[in-house]
């Protein structure tokens, strides 16, 4: 009886599809919230107030070394219980917030090296230009300090994707879950949660050899060392 | 006489515990050449990045045509500027680095428009046209849409006087221009900075260590030693009829 049947696995597969639109539903929105939560970091860590800092950078040391399970559980169960600011937020909302405030800390980090990266000439010239703040970090610092980080940025996605299975405990219905409901209620696990296996796989890997190939085509866009070959040299000659 | 534009007041400059300038007092006029020469350490890329705003005097103040760079008035007390002050008072200046800073991610037309555009809200064409124009001047019409790495040092120290020159600065500001290059690619660029220097109008402040071509391009010589003006004057006089011993010895090592 608990022999691979051919016969569940088809029958087990549309029903574990049927989460697949929530669990890449979640990735997506914890992510990008993790992105844009990560400027937010990014930036306040560089007010030039060393106190500020200070509580910035143990606020996210504290966030990074607490478990995202906990603080999913934190969102979800305890919240609505604190006095004064506490309130009840769907299990989705949870997720994106626990997830996506989790991973924005270690998102940060990933912005900032790159920032670190951008040779300090730039800065310079970028005074000696006289461009606005805003100018200098939207045309200058940004473009450069981004695109080496996008490998980084790439496997967080990844990353976060096989986390969000997670947020099942908090009754979040992905792919995961709809495999135990099927198993709880057929009483076969094998076939769905295989199902569940190879659809992270099916996802992943293409996701990481995207992400390798967008890598490619930034660093070729904005060369560093290695001319390009013949190709924007023939163009900036061609007449007209 | 004219006023000055730019003019140091008991400047004084120290990194930490090392004093590196003490004591600078300078009036530069508008369209004046100044080529500052001395030895290494001796503080003359530092009186330049004060002016570019890239360093902050520990004290005195520097005026650039008329205002006070680094203090600003407020209630009728003079506190530290802050960069929305900055940013009005040094639009005039303009500057070009010993390790070119050009943009990579842009190419070379994007790096001298960028800032017209952005900064002085000129409209597209005409920031184009005028960046094709100065990049054709110093003759890289050719490549406009290659990249910084595509190019030789040389050519990118080229673009990046394009670069500065399209701002049009009252004041120009060159810092060791020639010291990162390849010896056969500094000719290219002296004759650059030499055609310029001809048009006049605009005040130059060169830090070198070329100095036939400071005597050949500059009204004035300052030699800078031990974070002071130890000596200034024209350059003929500076450079071969001075008296000062340190300027000697510092002269004569280039010139073996």
């Amino acid at each position: 009886m608990n022999n691979w049947s051919w016969e569940i696995f088809l029958e087990a597969f549309p029903y574990v599809l049927e989460g697949i639109g929530i669990t890449i539903g979640l990735t997506i929105a914890c992510y990008l919230f993790a992105l844009i939560f990560g400027f937010i970091w990014t930036f306040v860590r560089r007010i030039p107030v060393k106190p500020v800092r200070w509580v910035i950078l143990w606020i996210m040391e504290f966030i990074r070394s607490t478990p995202p399970l906990v603080q999913l559980f934190f969102i979800y169960y305890a919240w609505p219980m604190v006095p004064g600011i506490g309130m009840t937020l769907s299990p989705f909302t949870s997720a994106v917030l626990g997830l996506g405030i989790h991973y924005s800390t270690y998102i940060g980090e990933v912005y900032r090296s790159g920032i670190d990266g951008v040779d300090k000439g730039q800065w310079e010239a970028s005074r000696a230009l006289n461009f606005s703040t805003r100018q200098k970090w939207t045309k200058i610092i940004l473009p450069q300090a981004i695109p080496p980080t996008i490998p980084m940025l790439g496997n967080y996605l990844i990353i976060m994707f096989k986390e969000v299975p997670l947020a099942s405990t908090i009754g979040v219905v992905g792919i995961l879950q709809m495999a135990n409901n099927f198993g709880a209620e057929n009483w076969r696990y094998l076939e769905p949660l295989t199902i569940v296996a190879i659809l992270f796989l099916v996802l992943s890997y293409p996701s990481a050899i995207l992400i390798n190939k967008l890598e490619r085509k930034m660093n070729r866009r904005f060369d560093k060392k290695t001319p390009t070959g013949s190709k924007p040299i023939s163009k900036a000659n061609a007449p007209g | 006489m004219t006023e000055p534009i730019v003019m140091y007041k008991d400047v004084h400059k120290s990194f930490g515990d090392v004093s590196v300038l003490r004591g600078i007092d300078l009036d530069i006029k508008p369209g004046e050449k100044v080529a500052v020469i001395g030895p290494s350490g001796s503080g003359k890329t530092t009186i330049i990045r004060m002016l570019m705003t890239l360093e902050q005097p520990t004290s005195g103040s520097i005026i650039v045509d008329g205002k006070n760079l680094w203090q600003m008035e407020k209630g009728g007390q003079l506190v530290p500027a802050n960069e929305k002050h900055l940013r009005e008072v040094r639009g005039d200046i303009g500057m070009v680095f010993q390790h070119f800073n050009l943009f990579p991610h842009m190419t070379i037309l994007e790096n001298c428009m960028t800032a017209p555009v952005q900064v002085k809200k000129e409209d597209k064409a005409t920031a184009k046209k005028h960046s094709i124009e100065m990049l054709e001047k110093v003759g890289l019409g050719d490549k406009l849409d290659n990249y910084p790495s595509q190019l030789s040092g040389g050519q990118k120290q080229r673009v990046a006087m394009a670069r500065a020159l399209v701002m049009r600065p009252k004041i120009m500001l060159f810092d060791e221009v020639t010291s990162a290059l390849d010896p056969e690619l500094v000719g290219e660029v002296l004759e650059v900075i030499r055609d310029i220097a001809k048009e006049g109008e605009m005040a130059m402040v060169l830090v070198t260590h070329e100095m036939d071509f400071a005597l050949d391009v500059a009204d004035r010589v300052l030699f800078l030693d031990n974070g002071v003006i130890a000596e200034q004057g024209p350059p003929s006089q500076v450079l071969e009829h001075s008296e000062n011993e340190r300027l000697q010895s510092f002269l004569h090592r280039f010139r073996k």
